[in-house]
């Protein structure tokens, strides 16, 4: 019997923010460390020390990658699980202080929902500092907020993983310096894809984002930052139960692998970002959003005038292209991304890319050919030509 | 001339299909015509303003109101431009 056969469709994936292919580099760690430490790294045994020994190397590893100590770093079970963690544990420590928590309008959800929590643990309030067009917010505005009396603490990406705009941390916790209102600095989006910050009391960084592996978070606290635990007793309470040695072998391993071409990339990918925005300017009615300058070098995100963002992401999936997408309805929700909503641009027909070490220049061409294709069949759907 | 801003009804329609009704009202209406857009969804009451910045009209007035009948007990909101290109 035979059955006609179609070739499989190419793809290429263009949504890596949070979730990009795993790097070489942490394939290999990963699978040397399922046999050498795969053991509980908290028992006595050979085989414990022998586990217990990775994950010592692992976290002096991403110590040295992100310039601080050793005894700093944790790894937790997600970014996620780091941010809500952060803000619990310091809000905890800071409780006579006040309850009040000041966080960027743009900070991904995680840290607006966790910082809702802590407020309303602590009998405090969010005060949500707004951003401009390009989703910056003014540093001497979040830095007054957070000197107000009442506050625990303050939070504020380093960059904006949706939209790539770069945001004033280093001049906020210059800010508040001996203030005793401690600065949690999500860098998600940017560790692995731009310098590194240095001004921050607590820093997380996303291994998702870079090509390691997921079930893994990294948080660093300085040692000088009070934190309290704010869960059930555990003999870690930033990872209840610990974590996978073999994730974060391979998370450290990976982080300094593109710590060793980052300046590399960061040329290529900005060069091939440049292209793009180039491209989709040639679509009739399109706004580029986002700071064109001052932002991360493989972040790209537009929106399209009278284009239904569902749609658009499904006809470029069918297409062979993976991109992700703030409008509404896209991510299962009537409300759009809070990011595009708060910079007050278009949150319908939106797309985002986020472009990974794997991706190429030929990868960008054959996107940008399909792109006005497919954004001219989902406007005639609606039937919008000459609005 | 004018008995207050024309309105466009699009509550019940889900993004993009309120900016499209208003800017199909707005095609061939005089500078100076203020169109007021009724809608349900919650992205209008951002893709609404963004569209008169992208076309260079104003905004006049935004105005949330609660749920009712007609609405299937959803919020809706009243958001009225002035056209001005």
């Amino acid at each position: 019997m035979t059955h006609p056969t179609s070739p499989t469709p190419a793809r290429t994936h263009l949504d890596n923010g949070g979730s990009a292919p795993l790097h070489p580099s942490a394939r290999q760690a990963f699978v040397q460390a399922l046999d050498e430490g795969w053991a509980d790294p908290r028992r006595l045994h050979a085989e414990g020390r022998r586990a217990a020994a990775l994950l010592d190397g692992a976290r002096e590893a991403v110590a040295g990658v992100l310039g601080t100590r050793t005894e700093e770093v944790r790894f937790t079970p997600s970014h996620t699980a780091s941010l809500h963690a952060a803000m619990a544990q310091v809000a905890r420590a800071r409780r006579r202080h006040g309850g009040d928590v000041v966080v960027g309008a743009v900070e991904r959800a995680a840290v607006l929902h966790a910082a809702d929590h802590v407020a309303a643990t602590g009998q405090g309030r969010r005060t949500t500092v707004p951003v401009d067009r390009v989703g910056r917010v003014d540093a001497d505005e979040l830095a007054s907020a957070a000197l107000a009396d009442g506050v625990a603490l303050a939070a504020l990406q380093d960059a904006n993983g949706e939209v790539g705009t770069r945001q004033p941390v280093a001049r906020v916790h210059a800010a508040l310096e001996g203030s005793g209102v401690p600065l949690l600095v999500d860098a998600g989006a940017s560790v692995g894809h731009a310098p590194l910050p240095t001004a921050w009391d607590l820093l997380a960084a996303d291994p998702a984002d870079w090509g390691g592996p997921r079930g893994l978070g990294i948080l660093a606290v300085r040692h000088r930052t009070r934190t309290v635990p704010a869960g059930p007793e555990d003999p870690d309470p930033w990872a209840p139960g610990g974590v996978s040695v073999p994730a974060a072998f391979a998370a450290a391993v990976s982080l300094q692998a593109v710590a060793q071409d980052l300046a590399a990339e960061d040329e290529r990918r900005r060069a091939l970002v440049d292209r793009i925005r180039d491209g989709v300017a040639g679509v009739p009615d399109v706004e580029v959003v986002g700071d064109p300058q001052d932002r991360l070098p493989h972040v790209v995100t537009f929106s399209f005038l009278y284009v239904d963002g569902e749609a658009l992401v499904t006809e470029l999936d069918r297409a062979g292209y993976a991109v992700g997408s703030g409008s509404a309805c896209t991510a299962g929700t009537l409300e759009p991304s809070h990011v595009l909503a708060a910079m007050g641009v278009l949150t319908h027909g939106n797309v985002r890319l986020a472009l990974d070490r794997s991706t190429t220049a030929e990868d960008v061409e054959r996107f940008l050919a399909v792109l006005p294709g497919a954004v001219a069949r989902v406007r005639d759907a609606l039937g919008v030509s000459g609005l | 001339m004018s008995a207050g801003p024309e309105v466009v009804d699009a509550r019940g329609l889900r993004c993009p299909l309120p900016v499209v009704r208003l800017a199909a009202h707005a095609k061939e209406r005089p500078r100076g015509t203020e169109i007021t857009v009724l809608a349900t969804d919650p992205a209008a009451r951002y893709d609404v303003p963004a569209w008169a910045r992208l076309r260079g009209h104003a905004m006049v007035a935004e105005e949330q109101h609660p749920g009712n009948d007609e609405t299937d007990g959803r919020t809706w909101w009243a958001l009225t431009v002035r056209l001005e290109d």
